[in-house]
């Protein structure tokens, strides 16, 4: 503060003040929407303040989106991004920054030029390759057990064969958000900024490359890994372009797309109470990672931007 | 495009990145002699100065990530260029070579157009309305103390808030049977429509969008405001300059790479990931009014299934796609450069 201005300062407030309950109406008349009976929603004058039926609408939309059992698939799709992205950009980072070998540049053009494209310019393709199960890799795929890497990874066996057809599978929602090379880039970085001092030492103790990795790089590489995390959880629950097309089956769907199966179309009853509801429920726990992580969130998002 | 990125002139600087790696034979963890001058090491390309030397092990790290990439980025990135050359038949079973036609089929198709008009005007208004709004919001953050926190919490809450989720809240609020907003158009003698009426579409659309990205320009002008020295803003104090005039000629200067920055980010956004909130809101209509690109991909390939166009609507997108990673590595290399 450079000098005392009280005008300016009242406007300020008022201009945030403005700004928060842009913010907040959206999601004020979706709790009260979500608080009325149908009857009470579709009236002329729309309610303004919250009604009594909050916890009788969210059980219904509980029951009637199935959310239960989306919820769980969710959890396991935002955690599996997050852990598996995490896990295979710190490996590639660090053989890319701390080690010397024939193509090394060959191995890093290949993966920040894919930095270039988003997910959805090229998701006709993807859909393809991952609906007509890549068949030339199979061998491969086998060799190094993927699905049990997976499996390590997210808790959840992902089977993998020949007819390999990853419609409706962890594997098909999780993978395909993994082939990016952002976290890759941020973790890069990262290790350009660790002194070397630290790599000399470990050397001269004999540390092996793996140790030196294991006992010196991943403890330094903590928060950074916290912050990324928060960012690809949010990123994985929100997903709702790949889920949409890569559930067929209402039991693989993620949260995000049963939300959308309880919007009243046209033809159905107008209950806009309950898909409120719902929305407030799916919405809530990124809030809460955002709202109680809030300094870690906003490390997450200004590094992993740049 | 040479000094596009500080990864770039790196490259640059290491012609024989690999001539050293025969020295793997000796050990197996050769150690690289620490008396060397470093200066002859400095530059391989965001090598470690003090690295491992291996042939095999690096491999293995990489595997999971290039094996990722081949199957979900690289063959359909590939697959999508081969197919915006060729024709298939409705039922799929012959392909045919045809050069540009699906190109030009595209460009002259009006639909297109259209779709590309729809497009540079609605990421242009969402741009705008984003970093203008954030700017304020920013500046306002930047002067006060008190509360600041509570304010930032609520700003920053529609980050957490799915696209699709945004786009769901903004069409029922003004869904012209039910919601709250609407009614009071309508109360107004405003005849609001977006179902009919394509210009109250496009609205209801771009504030959906911006409603669900000030958050992230407002976080990064906020740091960028923080950064500027406080010695600058007192001189210009001392010299009689008041807070609007102090933020035009010091803050906003300064933070310029950073709005930069965000109009590129701010692009990507509303070019690629707005596609949720469309599906939501208006599924690109009516009659097409908020059919942008990225939409159109979707609908062309998967709900009209004509592959070659969708294909060569893929290759001019993610044209624009490297065109804009370009301009953010201009941003990266500027922010190392000034440190700004």
């Amino acid at each position: 503060m450079v000098e005392r201005a009280r005008g300016t300062d009242i406007a300020c407030h008022l201009i945030l003040i403005a700004g928060a309950l842009l913010v907040c109406l959206p999601l004020y008349f979706a709790f009260v929407a979500g608080s009325h009976t149908v009857a009470d929603v579709l009236a002329v004058p729309f309610p303004l303040l919250p009604g009594d039926q909050f916890l009788e609408n969210a059980r219904v939309a509980w029951e009637k989106g199935n959310l239960g059992r989306l919820f769980v698939n969710s959890l396991i799709v935002a955690l599996g991004i997050t852990v598996g992205k995490i896990a295979v950009s710190l490996l590639s980072a660090f053989a890319i920054s701390y080690f010397r070998f024939r193509y090394r540049m060959l191995a890093f053009w290949l993966i920040f030029v894919s930095l270039m494209l988003p997910v959805e310019v090229r998701i006709l393709p993807t859909y393809e390759s991952v609906a007509n199960a890549a068949l030339p890799l199979q061998w491969l795929i086998n060799a190094l057990d993927v699905g049990g890497w997976i499996g390590a990874l997210t808790g959840q066996r992902v089977e993998i064969t020949v007819e390999w057809n990853m419609i409706n599978s962890y594997g098909g929602l999780i993978l395909p958000l993994i082939a990016s090379a952002t976290a890759t880039f941020l973790f890069r970085q990262f290790f350009l900024t660790v002194p070397e001092e630290l790599c000399e030492a470990a050397r001269i103790d004999g540390a092996s490359p793996l140790r030196f990795f294991w006992s010196v790089l991943l403890p330094l590489s903590v928060s950074n890994m916290v912050a990324l995390a928060i960012i690809l959880f949010l990123y994985g629950w929100n997903q709702y372009l790949w889920p949409l097309l890569f559930t067929t089956e209402r039991d693989m769907a993620t949260a995000v797309i049963g939300l959308k199966h309880l919007i009243p179309r046209s033809d159905m009853e107008p209950a806009w109470n309950i898909a409120m509801n719902a929305a407030l429920l799916v919405m809530l726990p990124p809030v809460i990672v955002v709202v109680v992580l809030q300094r870690w969130f906003v490390k997450g998002l200004v590094d992993s931007s740049k | 495009m040479p000094h596009t990125a500080g990864t770039l002139a790196e490259v640059r600087r290491d012609p024989g990145g690999t001539a050293a790696a025969p020295a793997a034979r000796t050990a197996p963890v050769p150690v690289r002699p620490l008396g060397k001058p470093a200066s002859r090491a400095a530059g391989r390309a965001g090598l470690k100065r003090s690295h491992f030397r291996q042939a095999r092990l690096p491999w293995l790290l990489l595997l999971p990530q290039l094996l990722i990439l081949a199957l979900f980025f690289f063959i359909p990135a590939l697959r999508a260029l081969a197919q915006a050359f060729l024709l298939a038949d409705p039922f799929g079973t012959r392909m045919q070579f045809v050069w540009f036609d699906n190109f030009i089929a595209l460009l002259e198709s009006p639909e297109y157009q259209s779709s590309v008009w729809v497009t540079i005007w609605f990421t242009l208004a969402q741009n705008v309305l984003t970093i203008t709004v954030a700017g304020i919001l920013a500046f306002a953050t930047d002067r006060v103390i008190r509360t600041r926190g509570l304010y930032r919490t609520v700003i920053l809450l529609p980050y957490a808030i799915a696209p699709v989720i945004a786009g769901i809240l903004w069409a029922f609020l003004f869904n012209p049977a039910v919601g709250p907003i609407a009614h009071a158009l309508h109360a107004l003698g405003v005849g609001w429509d977006p179902n009919r009426n394509g210009w109250d579409a496009f609205v209801l659309v771009t504030l959906a969008a911006t409603w669900k990205h000030i958050c992230y320009d407002y976080v990064f002008l906020v740091a960028a405001l923080l950064a500027v020295p406080a010695s600058l803003l007192e001189a210009a104090a001392v010299d009689g300059a008041g807070p609007a005039l102090r933020f035009v000629r010091i803050s906003l200067p300064m933070i310029g790479p950073t709005v930069f920055f965000l109009l590129v980010m701010n692009f990507v956004y509303g070019l690629f990931e707005t596609f949720a909130i469309i599906d939501a809101v208006t599924h690109g209509g009516p009659a097409g009014a908020t059919m942008i690109l990225v939409y159109k991909v979707y609908q062309d390939g998967f709900v009209h299934i004509d592959l070659g166009s969708s294909a060569a609507q893929s290759v001019l997108l993610m044209i624009f796609a490297v065109i804009l990673t370009m301009l953010q590595f201009r941003y990266v290399e500027r922010n190392v450069n000034y440190d700004v």
